[in-house]
């Protein structure tokens, strides 16, 4: 009983302080500086919280980022933005954790569940940009082999690609393995001598390929436009057996190359619906390629995403304009 | 383990060891089996070998696939769901929430929090004040402030808000579940199976599904957060019961006390100081899971040193990693404080006066309730202030030094990964991924009989038939080659480092604070620069590995070899032997049950990094895992990868075990000889 009267002893103060605490939070819950000021400043609009999704590629960051400095700029939105892989993001549309998402790539499976069967998601109109992905070698080697971009050739080269980690294949070097891909099924289903290794991430792809490009080594692999790098090393795209409507609907199946994406935005319909001003800029934005590559090398060149965002919008306050009518 | 086993015996046969012997059955038996194993190799080389491409699926993983749209078709009205996913979830964000808007930021007006920083710092220091001491206060008080110099004061009070959520319902639940098991055996004897799943089934793996039924954001960060934190103090709450003697139990029950009072009077605060430590080791397992959360949209310093990690940013990773080890050292010395505080034999010999104390406690109460008032009401004191802030410093000499360290040693690095990716791993690799399936499964069970009898034959047989039924042997084979080729290395580390810290307690007082900051800073954090250094291969994630393992591998050997009786080591001295021969003939031969244990931990720790390594580039099953999170055509593959992990996890703890239990008959033969 002694020690269980000691261990009154001591929660006892403890407790006295935390109800201390909890009074004083209590009793001047009105009087916060959060409140005070925040009631002068959003007596215009009632935007609210935007929550902007944040995909891993640098032509995404470019377009959160002028969207974000618009709302938060020009709309007075709080603006949260989330690191997250794209199909998370779209999971985030059902439980109100995002609302945005600023650059979709297809994805035609998540479209089939979050917006035709579940309906949390809306598409909301393209970005207007064009999305290409494919297989792209460093431009020396279009040069010194010219016959490497048509895809029927590439087993002639897959011991030029082979590395260690390649298994004594060519390597065919991807980017995120969260990337819309379908490589592992294209190497499989077109008998090709090669095996797919991942970098990890865009930034490993562009150092790899910059190396690559540098040293003269050869290398095979994923990569995508809208994309500023290829303004510093103008890769040359390998051409698979080319495209046909629905001859990529079988994920393991795949045989043939990307298609064009029409890269579109994608809203929680919660958000729509909410008459948010941030939900009306958000289906009114729409830039170009090269409206996306100069945000997206300034990021590159050491800017902050929001510094580059303000550096465009500074320039082009017509478009904006029109955004936000 | 088993094929390390047999690989040492091919390398160098037991018997040219123990000449004056005869090989024993298990010698004969585990050699025969490596002979098996190299002639099927060679000879039926490249059948057989249960390959599943990366892109392709089985009908089990197409069957599992299915949970996907099952939940999004349940969502709305099962009762599972109605009744307790979705209440669950909202509970959970409800107290989240709450820590949320207290420390880090409100969902209204300039989203400053409930109590800004200046009283989050006061408040902190006199909690850890109260609970532990004057120093660990000021450490408190000290890092917090760091935080905000950094430049990530809201991060860090994200994750610590998010990390407080989850101890607290983790203490919630494990406290009384550890109760129970600590008084009804039976019990204990249900949920130790569970606990050994739960710590095994890497993180990620129920990372997916979680976020499903869930739903992103901070409730299912929380949830797999206690998951994986629970364990430890369900454990100890149950050991510290369990450890009371039994005459004492048995002097409160003859005085006629009920089972409750029992509880209440003897056995709780009788196993109060086991339940702190408890809570301290869940404390810092679910602080170890930020980043990992970070995937799921769990805020905080997770969410920076995942982006850091995406653009290969290695001054960001850092200089948020810093925020992770900082944490942590203050969850961890505040907790270790309190466990301290909570032994009732300290009470007795402490220097200030219970009284004195209690003045000291209401004045610095004070003290931190006027700080926590200014930081409501005035803005410098809210939000910190962004002047004062060292963090682009940090990032920027951070990212200065790793250039440099790429641009001057890329040629060194690079050649040096090279040599052991072909020279080692490939060959040791293709090893394990070209032989026949049937003859792999016939050698391990082999070996397992040779070291552990019928029994483990049967369980290891077992665990290569469900890894079969998975459909992902030579994923497995992967693994298994990355996992065993690290493990090696620990050993050696081990062996190297835990010999010169058993020899000298210089050496060991200079290592214990660089191993232990080896174990809480958060992996991703240094991958990053390694990232840098050798680029996303299979020789990164095996260094990743390493630098997790090896400290628990090098603390176990320094243990067993300073626990060695010092005048067994004086006798050999004596009797002239070098310092060398006192390692190799009487010091490691000694601690062989240690060297045991120390693999078995070293591999269980290589393979809890399985999936990590595969987010820098390791194959096999833990890219399976990381792609069925990211890629929902593989949910079903990512879900049989994790669970084959589990099974290959038992599969080289149990022949471990079993390795570190049957050598004990020859250490007297050895020690004969040597002294």
């Amino acid at each position: 009983m002694k020690k269980a009267g000691l261990l009154l002893k001591r929660t006892l103060p403890a407790m006295a302080g935390a109800a201390a605490a909890a009074l004083l939070l209590a009793g001047c819950g009105s009087a916060s500086v959060n409140q005070v000021n925040a009631a002068g400043g959003t007596s215009e609009t009632p935007c609210g919280t935007v929550n902007v999704a944040m995909n891993a590629w640098v032509g995404y960051t470019a377009n959160a980022a002028v969207y974000s400095y618009v709302a938060k700029n020009k709309l007075g939105c709080t603006v949260v933005q989330k690191d997250l892989n794209e199909q998370i993001s779209w999971q985030g549309f059902a439980s109100g954790e995002v609302d945005v998402v600023m650059e979709n790539w297809g994805h035609a499976d998540l479209v089939k569940q979050y917006i035709t069967d579940q309906k949390v998601a809306v598409d909301d109109g393209p970005t207007g940009n064009e999305g290409h992905i494919g297989w792209y070698v460093p431009p020396w080697m279009a040069e010194k082999y010219p016959d490497i971009l048509d895809g029927k050739n590439l087993n002639k080269y897959a011991s030029l690609f082979a590395t260690s980690e390649s298994g004594g294949k060519g390597q065919v070097l991807d980017g995120d393995p969260a990337f819309v891909t379908n490589d592992e099924a294209l190497v499989k289903n077109l008998n090709l001598d090669y095996k797919v290794v991942f970098s990890g991430s865009e930034a490993a792809l562009i150092q790899s390929f910059r190396t690559a490009q540098q040293n003269k080594t050869p290398l095979l692999g994923y990569f995508y436009e809208p994309q500023w790098f290829l303004s510093e090393v103008p890769l040359k795209k390998v051409n698979l057996p080319a495209w046909t409507p629905g001859c990529d609907t079988d994920a393991e199946k795949v045989a043939c190359d990307y298609p064009t994406y029409k890269l579109n935005k994608v809203v929680s319909k919660k958000f729509q619906d909410s008459g948010s001003p941030a939900a009306k800029l958000a289906k009114n934005f729409q830039w170009t390629n090269a409206d996306q590559n100069s945000v997206a090398t300034d990021i590159q060149g050491g800017m902050t995403p929001e510094a580059a965002a303000k550096k465009w919008v500074d320039a082009h306050q017509d478009a904006v304009k029109t955004w936000l009518s | 383990m088993s094929t390390l086993v047999q690989e040492r015996t091919t390398v160098q046969p037991a018997p040219a060891r123990a000449p004056r012997r005869r090989p024993g059955k298990r010698t004969i038996l585990l050699a025969g089996a490596a002979v098996a194993w190299l002639v099927g190799f060679l000879v039926l080389h490249g059948t057989s070998t249960l390959t599943l491409p990366a892109s392709e699926l089985t009908d089990l993983h197409r069957s599992l696939n299915q949970f996907n749209a099952w939940v999004a078709a349940n969502r709305a009205d099962n009762p599972v769901f109605l009744y307790v996913f979705t209440p669950l979830r909202a509970a959970v964000d409800a107290v989240a929430n709450v820590f949320i808007t207290t420390f880090a930021a409100s969902p209204t007006g300039l989203r400053l929090p409930e109590i800004g920083w200046l009283g989050t710092v006061g408040l902190l220091g006199w909690t850890a004040f109260a609970a532990g001491n004057a120093r660990v206060a000021l450490l408190t008080v000290a890092v917090f402030t760091f935080f905000g110099l950094q430049g990530l004061f809201l991060e860090a009070t994200y994750t610590f808000a998010l990390v407080l959520t989850a101890v607290l319902l983790t203490l919630l639940v494990g406290i009384p579940l550890g109760i129970l098991a600590g008084v009804y055996g039976r019990v204990a004897k249900v949920i130790t199976p569970v606990l050994d799943f739960m710590q095994t089934l890497p993180t990620f793996v129920y990372l997916a599904p979680l976020a499903l039924v869930f739903l992103i954001g901070p409730a299912s960060a929380v949830i797999a957060t206690v998951i994986y934190a629970a364990p430890p103090v369900i454990r100890l709450t149950a050991h510290g019961i369990r450890a009371i003697p039994e005459n004492t139990r048995e002097a409160s029950d003859s005085l006629g006390t009920t089972g409750l009072q029992r509880l209440v009077t003897l056995q709780l605060p009788m196993a109060r100081r086991t339940i702190v430590m408890g809570i301290n080791q869940s404390t810092m397992a679910a602080l170890s899971m930020v980043t990992i959360a970070a995937l799921i949209a769990a805020p905080g310093l997770g969410q920076v040193v995942v982006r850091a990690l995406q653009s290969l940013d290695v001054g960001t990773a850092v200089n948020a990693g810093l925020s992770i080890v900082l944490l942590a050292i203050v969850l961890d010395r505040v907790t270790t404080a309190a466990s301290r505080r909570a032994d009732p034999a300290a009470a007795r010999n402490r220097r200030v006066s219970r009284r004195t104390r209690y003045i000291l406690l209401g004045i610095t109460l004070v003290l931190a309730l006027a700080m926590v008032q200014l930081s409501r009401t005035m803005l410098w004191a809210a939000a910190f202030p962004k002047d004062l802030n060292i963090g682009p410093a940090i990032v920027q000499t951070v990212a200065a030094a790793s250039q440099w360290m790429q641009t001057n040693l890329s040629l060194f690095t690079v050649s040096f990964r090279e040599t052991v990716t072909t020279g080692i791993l490939n060959p040791f690799q293709s090893l394990l991924t070209d032989t026949p399936f049937y003859i792999l499964v016939a050698v391990i069970a082999v070996a397992a009989y040779a070291l552990g009898g019928w029994k483990l034959a049967a369980l290891t047989t077992a665990c290569l038939g469900v890894i079969i039924y998975l459909g992902l042997w030579s994923d497995s084979m992967v693994t298994l080659a990355g996992t065993l080729v690290a493990t090696a290395v620990v050993m050696v580390l081990g062996i190297i480092f835990g010999v010169a810290m058993g020899r000298s307690e210089r050496v060991d007082q200079i290592m214990r604070p660089l191993l232990d900051a080896g174990q809480t800073m958060p992996a991703f954090v240094y991958l990053v620069p390694f990232l840098g250094l050798f680029g996303a291969t299979r020789f990164t994630a095996i260094i990743a590995g390493i630098i997790y393992a090896a400290p628990v591998a090098i603390k176990i050997t320094a243990d067993g070899i300073a626990a060695i009786s010092p005048t067994v080591v004086e006798a050999a001295v004596a009797s002239g032997s070098t310092p060398w021969q006192v390692i190799t003939k009487v010091q490691l031969p000694m601690a062989r049950q240690t060297l045991a244990l120390a693999a078995n931990q070293g591999l269980i720790y290589v393979l809890a990094m399985v999936v990590v390594g595969a987010l820098v580039g390791a194959g096999g099953l833990g890219y399976d895992v990381v792609a069925g999170f990211v890629q929902s055509a593989l949910f079903g593959k990512g879900l049989a990868a994790g669970v084959a992990i589990v099974f290959l996890g038992i599969l080289l703890d149990r022949m471990t075990q079993a390795a570190a239990a049957t050598p004990v008959r020859k250490i007297p033969t050895t020690r004969t000889r040597t002294t």
